[in-house]
């Protein structure tokens, strides 16, 4: 009989959230799967029902400490369906707008300035205590102290829309709750100039080492999959709005303009026995082939234009790369990030000028629906909450696909990927080995603590098992 | 900010997660207090930002939830030491002052405050009976440190 090792690496370091990689090996040590496993229990869409729909845009911020603004806002434009609000007044629009660009300008640049940085500066072989941000404070303190000051602009920009972080929130159902005050709009607007000269420094870093490790990158994780976004009506990149595009890995349209309200006719989801998380799929491809990316680098290739100057131009030359097909390479997500931290300041500094934020018209109501669905671009990919309601306003159904969920085939993919080609046949499992396969999971920055519906904060685990089941290695790193 | 402010106070943890929201609880009663000079902050965890603003006070009281506090709650002084790993957007409060330092060069007084909690795995926006008891009991320490400092300033 034949056997399997299993390597596990838990917990995944830099990564949101809690859960494990295992790697499936065989006799001759060649790797033959690997899995992220989430290893959570979910609740809070059962929690959810029974409570009145108008809390549900506050409640559902708790569900993930570090992604409450795009819990919020989703579950608001489903609720704006609920309370017969299709349009919304231009200051609750732009309000919100304001604030999702804040939280994913401040997502992304953490994810890569703090979590990645080390890996791509440092190399994926180095010494672990090289792989950490104190070793950027060290060498690169100026790049430490820019995350630092653009965190803190993305957090002012959150708080001058949401009120207090924890007990305020941006978006109710219909509407916002506050307007920017023209003080509030000015102690930002001193700030842009520099936060637009910083975006543009992070986009160079992304985009020189892409090129640079061009050979490399094209190797690693760099699969053909399908990719699905939010678009506006022409096309354009929309982060908060829009309808679902898909194209397959060649760039063909799979479904395009698609009603989110129906994205049950084009997305399915799948529960697989090993893992928590459920694996959704393009109906329309099949269980098998119908697996997608959603994300930066989902975005940008479903993406034919971007409406803000620079990251006009950074799109053009991302898509020059790849000659305008789509971009398969795991790593090319960092890249597309700073692009869309380019897109997020450019918007806020044309929001801050347009006075239809000191509009006092702040919410609206029409006919009451007894269901609502929400999607936006979260900084990960695209997110959905679907609520259903009953007469006497209690939440009846709700069901989320958060962007890590959507991700989550991929991400096995990559995992499997640079498992096989660094892993297989390996005498001794190294350091560097597994860090290789964690950078490949960074890459897609999930948040496992989103995917698992808990909350709260939870370390990951990479273990090898052999091929009757047994544990022969595993790592665990302690906090 | 204002120059006279220079304490701040940032309650962290999730109050959707029952006692876990102790921190934040705390926050809520310092800031019901309106102290002159005191700036509360709340939020989900500690993130890098929070090092800018520590940066900025003299004296800084982080409050947190804890599984596994001996008593009912604790204060003690901390320093900027960094969690060996730094790993998510959530921080220590070590972590949080040791870049204030290295990048800031600021290194106020620093106190933890953990209050013992007990009920962290159920959705919910209430704290258990015990927890409440423990938080009343930290918060009077609290006010004690508070109006000492905000004395001597
Ligand atoms: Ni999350």
């Amino acid at each position: 009989m034949s056997k399997t090792k299993v390597i596990e690496i838990e917990p995944l370091t830099r990564v949101e959230g809690h859960g494990k990689v295992s790697i499936h090996l065989d006799d001759n040590n060649q790797v033959h799967d690997a899995r992220l496993h989430i290893v959570e229990f979910r609740g809070f869409e059962r929690f959810i029902r029974g409570r009145p729909y108008w809390e549900a845009p506050m409640i559902v911020q708790r569900l993930c400490g570090i992604c409450p603004v795009s819990h919020n806002l989703a579950a608001a434009k489903a609720m704006d369906q609920i309370v017969g609000a299709p349009r919304l007044t231009p200051t609750a629009e732009k309000i919100r707008r304001l604030t999702h660009y804040g939280q994913i300008m401040q997502s992304h640049v953490l994810h890569f300035f703090h979590l990645c940085a080390p890996d791509l500066l440092f190399g994926f072989d180095a010494d672990a205590s090289m792989r950490n941000v104190f070793a950027l404070i060290n060498l690169k303190p100026d790049l430490a102290m820019q995350a630092v000051r653009m965190r803190k602009f993305g957090q002012e920009v959150i708080r001058a829309t949401s009120g207090k972080k924890i007990h305020g929130a941006c978006a109710i159902p219909g509407g916002v709750n506050k307007n920017l005050s023209i003080p509030e709009r000015d102690a930002l607007l001193k700030d842009m100039d520099q936060m637009k000269k910083w975006a543009q420094g992070a986009l160079v870093i992304a985009r020189d080492y892409t090129l640079e490790n061009l050979s490399m990158i094209e190797r690693f994780a760099t699969f053909s999959s399908s990719y699905l976004a939010l678009v506006r009506e022409d096309g354009a990149l929309d982060l908060y709005h829009g309808a679902l595009r898909a194209m397959d890995g060649g760039g063909n349209l799979i479904f395009d303009q698609a009603d989110y309200r129906n994205y049950g006719d084009f997305i399915m989801e799948e529960v697989k026995p090993w893992s928590y998380m459920k694996f959704p799929f393009i109906k329309m491809r099949g269980r098998i082939d119908g697996w997608y990316r959603v994300g930066p680098l989902a975005r940008l290739n479903c993406s034919g234009y971007i409406d803000t100057p620079e990251a006009a131009k950074a799109l053009v030359e991302f898509k020059s790369l790849t000659g305008g097909r789509p971009n398969h390479m795991t790593l090319a997500y960092h890249w597309a990030r700073m692009v869309e931290v380019i897109h997020c300041v450019e918007k806020i500094g044309e929001l801050l000028n347009d006075p239809d934020l000191q509009g006092e018209d702040l919410a609206v109501k029409g006919d009451r629906a007894e269901e609502g669905i929400g999607v936006i671009e979260a900084p990960r990919g695209t997110l959905i909450h679907h609520y259903r309601v009953d007469e006497n306003d209690l939440i009846t159904y709700c069901n989320l696909i958060v962007s890590t969920t959507n991700n989550n085939e991929a991400i096995n993919r990559a995992i499997t990927s640079v498992a096989k080609s660094h892993l297989s046949g390996a005498p001794r499992i190294t350091d560097g080995m597994l860090n290789h396969i964690e950078v490949a999971v960074r890459a897609y920055d999930p948040c496992l603590s989103c995917a698992t519906h808990a909350l709260g904060q939870m370390p990951l685990i990479v273990e090898v098992f052999d091929t009757s089941g047994v544990l022969i290695e595993s790592r665990t790193r302690e906090k | 900010m204002s120059a006279a402010r220079r304490i701040l106070i940032i309650g962290y943890g999730n109050p959707g997660r029952g006692d876990d929201g102790l921190g934040p609880a705390l926050a809520a009663m310092v800031e019901r207090e309106g102290i002159d000079g005191v700036i509360v902050h709340e939020d989900y965890q500690l993130t890098v930002e929070s090092a800018q603003d520590v940066a900025q006070s003299e004296m800084v009281i982080f409050a947190d939830a804890s599984m596994d506090e001996a008593g009912r709650f604790s204060i003690v002084p901390i320093l900027p030491v960094p969690s060996p790993q730094f790993d998510s957007h959530s921080l220590s409060p070590g972590t949080v002052l040791y870049l204030a330092l290295t990048l800031f060069g600021a290194k106020p007084e620093a106190y933890l405050v953990s209050i013992r909690g007990y009920e962290f795995d159920r959705f919910g926006e209430s704290l258990s009976k015990k927890a409440e008891a423990n938080l009343a009991a930290a918060a009077k320490r609290v006010f004690a440190l508070l109006s000492e400092s905000v004395s001597s300033l």
